[in-house]
């Protein structure tokens, strides 16, 4: 408990050092959060991919559509449990800056290959009966104020004209980081409506979806669609639901890089900070130690009372910056435009990374005050001036 | 029978190549109950002969003997140990830890023994009362004067009850008064405590209180 004290007090010996000290570790601490946050976010859809799915798209680019007549024909495939598919819509919800994913989908198993996004029954059943009904995350509700029977009009920009959905259904996410901002709507829809205005754009999805029997056999599986197409007019890529994902956000990937070790050199940053000071306080107190190793204080006390004393400035500082990273991640993600980040929470390993940082900092600080502390003869230490 | 032995002690410093010689084998004893007094002009060795004496240095060559122990044989460890068990320790500049009050002060050398708490307390108030500040120890040392502070120090010096105690010029930065008070301290802490102390001046005053004075010249004893 002594020792504790003496930690205690000595780190509070030059409080207006100590505070610039923890203020400048909460919020590097912070910092690093918020930018940590921001990567993950941009991997949380690889990290939502399930094993068991498999995409198909266009071999050219995902823009390209795919026959419909693929459906049954990949349904086949031996490994293959069950295929959908989904088509972006684009279109425009009140203004253009709202952004959502709106994705015309099979109605019939979409929901059965995505167990992550819990529809009621009923809601299921009364969206299956209705041609324009859509179903809406309650992410989107919540943003919109929307209910179940609202009409949600848009107007087309991939596919022009105007549009109208009725609400039959909200779904929930199993998980957190399942998106809960998408808006499903009948492929079939889309498609009659096609036939009518635009005949040569009709029966064409965006891409499949997959749910294979063993997560093993899904290079198999994808070489084996792969090859039931090619040669042919819609040649197909397809890749684990994660390579998927990755292949979305690969354009951003030098940032998202760059933002990666940026978070890491304010690590650094911190450590230096910290260091800084350790080194202050331990020459100041060079004759203090020298005096209570004369006491018979060993080697261990004077690594426990520096240590100690750094890791427990970074502790705090730490804890602050993890306080602030909340509301920070809340703020940032208020002055994006809607829904660019589906989601956009600090995850528990953004807190066990700056809770480790924080551990790694304390004590790689007080590595040169201790060297100093103990490599100091005391008959050196005695002599130093206070 | 002695309880110090000091032994052909010869120690050297070096600069850069150059030998720089500060004590040349001297040799003297000190029996138990003593109350000597080490003196010189500055650079003459006094400091580092009481420093080898209480084990925070090392001789070049010779040995000294404390009790039944052989100081210069033992490792930094062992020395830290046998410091804590048989050496107080009082200091021209206190020496105090100023976030700590003056009671953790002289609390700081206990917590190396396996005294409990209540214990170290009594202790601690006891050497406290004996150094005249038992009113004082909640006081931290900026909220004491220097002849208090040295006190303390005493105090922190005899909590433990030491074999020995050495004093490096405990009365050189005290007023007169102050530092009259300070010897008249460490004369009853030897006549009355029977403690074994060793202390190293330039105060001819403060040499009176001794029982024996030696004076050294360029490292060696006149």
């Amino acid at each position: 408990m002594f020792i504790q004290k003496l930690i205690l007090k000595n780190a509070w010996r030059h409080k207006l050092r100590t505070i610039l000290t923890i203020l400048g570790i909460a919020i590097a601490v912070s910092a690093f959060g918020l930018l940590q946050t921001v990567v993950q976010m941009w991997y949380i859809g690889v990290e939502a991919s399930a094993a068991n799915r498999l995409i198909t798209r266009h071999a050219v680019s995902f823009i390209f559509p795919l026959p419909y007549a693929y459906r049954d024909r990949i349904g086949k495939i031996p490994g293959v449990e069950q295929v959908t598919f989904a088509n972006w819509f684009g279109g425009v919800y009140v203004d253009k800056k709202q952004f959502f994913a709106r994705l015309a989908i099979d109605n019939e198993n979409f929901f059965d290959v995505y167990p992550e996004l819990l529809v009621p029954h009923d809601q299921r059943a009364a969206f299956s009966r209705e041609r324009n009904a859509c179903i809406v995350g309650e992410e989107l509700a919540r943003r919109y104020n929307l209910r179940i029977g609202d009409v949600m009009p848009m107007e087309g920009d991939i596919y022009p004209g105007h549009w109208e959905f009725v609400i039959r259904g909200i779904y929930r996410p199993r998980d957190k980081i399942t998106d809960a901002s998408n808006m499903f709507f009948h492929w079939k829809y889309l498609d009659e409506r096609l036939q009518e205005e635009s005949p040569q754009r009709a029966g064409d999805v965006g891409w499949y979806v997959m749910r294979i029997s063993n997560p093993g056999d899904a290079p198999q599986v994808s070489q084996e669609v792969d090859q039931q197409f090619a040669n042919s007019s819609a040649e197909t890529k397809t890749e684990t639901e994660r390579s998927f994902q990755q292949g979305f956000i690969a354009s951003a990937s030098a940032i998202l890089t760059a933002m990666n070790a940026i978070s890491f050199i304010i690590i650094g940053i911190i450590m230096l900070v910290l260091g800084n000071t350790m080194i202050m306080a331990a020459r100041e107190r060079i004759r203090e130690y020298a005096v209570m190793k004369t006491f018979g204080f060993t080697t261990g006390h004077l690594v426990g009372l520096i240590a100690g004393e750094s890791i427990m400035i970074s502790a705090v500082g730490s804890a602050i910056g993890i306080a602030l990273t909340f509301p920070m991640t809340q703020g940032f993600a208020g002055v994006l435009p809607k829904g660019w980040f589906p989601i956009f929470n600090v995850q528990a390993i953004t807190l066990i990374l700056a809770c480790v940082a924080a551990l790694f900092v304390g004590i790689a600080a007080s590595v040169f005050p201790i060297q100093r502390a103990i490599r100091t003869r005391i008959v050196d230490g005695l002599r130093q001036i206070g | 029978m002695s309880l110090v032995s000091v032994q052909n002690i010869s120690k050297s410093y070096w600069r850069d190549s150059l030998e720089i010689p500060v004590l040349n084998n001297i040799s003297f004893d000190i029996p138990p109950g003593e109350f000597l007094t080490l003196m010189g002009p500055s650079g003459s060795g006094k400091t580092t002969l009481l420093n080898l004496i209480a084990g925070i240095d090392r001789p070049t060559e010779g040995r000294v003997v404390v009790g039944d122990t052989e100081v210069t044989g033992l490792n930094e460890s062992e020395l830290a140990v046998w410091r804590a068990r048989h050496v107080g320790f009082v200091f021209q500049f206190y020496n105090l830890l100023p976030v700590l009050t003056a009671y953790e002060n002289v609390e700081l050398p206990l917590l190396l023994s396996r005294l409990h708490k209540k214990e170290r307390k009594e202790h601690v108030e006891f050497a406290l009362t004996i150094v005249g500040l038992d009113d004082r120890m909640h006081y931290y040392p900026k909220q004491l004067s220097g002849g208090q502070e040295q006190r303390v120090a005493i105090a922190r010096a005899i909590v433990t009850d030491p074999t020995l105690l050495v004093a490096d010029e405990p009365t050189g930065d005290l007023d007169k008064v102050s530092a009259e008070e300070i010897l008249k301290l460490l004369e009853r802490l030897n006549t009355e405590f029977k403690k074994t102390i060793i202390m190293v001046t330039h105060d001819p005053r403060a040499a009176e209180k001794a029982h024996t004075v030696k004076h050294l010249d360029k490292g060696e004893l006149s």
